[in-house]
C-alpha cells in the first residue's frame, strides 16, 4: 500500500471550512462559534495524542503493549456506556464483561482465523473499532433494558405470581434491547456503499490504495463488527437483567436514574 | 389477581394458557374464560382492546388456569366502575360458592368485604385491629 503524507499546513488549511460553520453559526444566531472552537481545539489535541500513541504501540511491536491498550479501551468504553445505563443495577460489571469478551472473542477468532496477522498495526486499530461499537451497542440495549423494565414492572410481576422465572417473564422485552442495540449496525451494512461509503474504505482509497483491496479489508471489518456487537448485546442484557431481580425471581426497586 | 390488569404479551387465550404453558401443561381457556365471566368469543382478541372490568376478568381466569388452592386478590375492583364492579363480585361470590379456591381479598371498601367475605379482618396502621 502506498502511504499518504499531510503537511501541517494542509490540516491547517481545512479550517477554512470550520470558519464557515463558524460563520453559519454567527448568521443564524446559533451560537455555536465558542462549541466549534472547543471542537476544533479537542479533535486536534486528542487525535494528535493517540497518534504517537498509536506510532509508540507500532514502534516498540509488542503484543503485550496492544494489550494494555485494548484493555484501557475497554475500561474507558465501559466507563462512558455506564453513563447511559444509570438505571440499570450492576451496569458496570455487566458491560466490562460484555465489552472484554466482545474484544476477545471477536480478535480471537479473527487471529485464529488467519484474516489479520497478529501485529499490532491490524489489532490497534481493528480493536478500537470493535470496542467502540461494542461499547455503543452495549450501552443502548441496557438503556432500553432499563426503559422496559420501568414500563413493564406491573406486567413482569404479574408473570412472576404465575409461576415465571426473571428470564421467562422478561424474554420479549429482553429481546427488543437486543434487536434495538444491533439494528443500527445491520442497518448500516445493509446500505454500506449506497448511502454511506464505511471510513475504512474511505481510508484506503485516500492513501491510494486498490479499491478492490479496499472493500474487501471493509467487508472484513464490517462483517467483525456485526460479531461484537451481537456478542456485547447479549452479555451486557443477560447479565444486566440479574440486577433487577433477587436470587428468588423477585423484582427489586430499580434505583432512581 | 392485581389491582390493575397487567396482561402479558400475547392474545387473551395466551393470557390465560400462561401460567400452565410455563409448566407445558394446557388449558381449557374456554371454560376459564366462563368461570370468569367471560364468552369463548374473548380468546383471540388482544387484551389492550377490553375495557379494564373484561381485562380484570381475564387476570381472573389468568389466575383461575392454575388451579390455586388459595387466591390473592389485590383490590380486584379498585379500577373498575360500578357495574363492572358488581359482574366481578358476583363472578368472585360464584367462585367461593363452588368452592372452587379459599379467597384472601385486600379492599379498602368496608361494604365490598362485609358482601364477599366469611372473615373480615381490618387493618390500620399495620396493625390488625378488628
Amino acid at each position: 500500500m502506498t502511504s499518504i503524507d499531510v503537511s501541517l499546513r494542509e490540516v491547517a488549511l481545512a479550517l477554512v471550512l470550520v470558519a464557515l460553520a463558524a460563520g453559519v453559526s454567527l448568521w443564524r444566531r446559533a451560537e455555536l462559534e465558542k462549541d466549534l472552537g472547543v471542537a476544533v481545539l479537542r479533535s486536534f489535541l486528542q487525535l494528535t495524542a493517540v497518534g504517537y500513541v498509536i506510532q509508540a504501540v507500532f514502534d516498540s511491536d509488542s503484543l503485550w503493549v496492544v494489550v494494555g491498550l485494548l484493555s484501557a479501551m475497554v475500561a474507558l468504553g465501559t466507563f462512558t456506556a455506564r453513563g447511559r445505563a444509570r438505571a440499570v443495577p450492576g451496569a458496570l460489571l455487566a458491560l466490562g464483561l460484555a465489552l472484554s469478551t466482545a474484544a476477545a472473542v471477536t480478535l480471537g477468532l479473527v487471529l485464529a482465523l488467519g484474516v489479520f496477522e497478529p501485529e499490532p498495526r491490524y489489532l490497534v486499530p481493528v480493536g478500537g473499532m470493535v470496542i467502540g461499537n461494542a461499547m455503543t451497542a452495549a450501552a443502548v440495549a441496557l438503556n432500553r433494558l432499563a426503559d422496559e423494565m420501568s414500563s413493564s414492572a406491573r406486567q413482569i410481576e404479574a408473570a412472576l405470581a404465575l409461576g415465571a422465572t426473571a428470564r421467562q417473564a422478561t424474554s420479549g422485552l429482553v429481546t427488543r434491547s437486543l434487536r434495538s442495540a444491533m439494528i443500527p449496525l445491520v442497518d448500516q451494512t445493509k446500505t454500506t456503499g449506497l448511502i454511506t461509503f464505511p471510513g475504512i474504505m474511505v481510508g484506503m482509497l485516500l492513501a491510494g490504495a486498490d479499491p478492490i483491496d479496499a472493500v474487501r479489508l471493509q467487508l472484513v471489518i464490517l462483517w467483525i463488527l456485526l460479531g461484537s456487537v451481537a456478542l456485547a448485546s447479549l452479555i451486557a442484557t443477560s447479565l444486566g437483567l440479574r440486577g433487577f431481580f433477587t436470587q428468588a425471581h423477585q423484582l427489586r426497586e430499580p434505583p432512581s436514574p | 389477581m392485581p389491582q390493575l390488569p397487567a396482561p402479558v404479551e400475547g392474545t387473551v387465550a395466551e393470557n390465560v394458557a400462561y401460567g400452565p404453558g410455563l409448566r407445558g401443561a394446557r388449558v381449557d381457556v374456554a371454560r376459564l374464560l366462563e368461570h370468569a365471566g367471560l364468552d369463548a368469543s374473548f380468546a383471540e382478541r388482544r387484551p389492550a382492546r377490553l375495557s379494564v372490568g373484561e381485562q380484570q376478568r381475564v387476570m381472573l381466569a389468568r389466575a383461575l388456569a392454575l388451579e390455586p388452592e388459595v387466591l390473592l386478590l389485590d383490590e380486584p375492583t379498585a379500577a373498575l366502575d360500578e357495574s363492572s364492579r358488581g359482574g366481578v363480585e358476583r363472578t368472585l361470590a360464584q367462585l367461593a360458592a363452588e368452592g372452587r379456591a379459599s379467597m384472601v381479598l385486600v379492599t379498602h371498601e368496608r361494604a365490598q368485604a362485609d358482601r364477599l367475605a366469611d372473615r373480615v379482618i381490618t387493618l390500620s396502621n399495620g396493625r390488625v385491629s378488628g
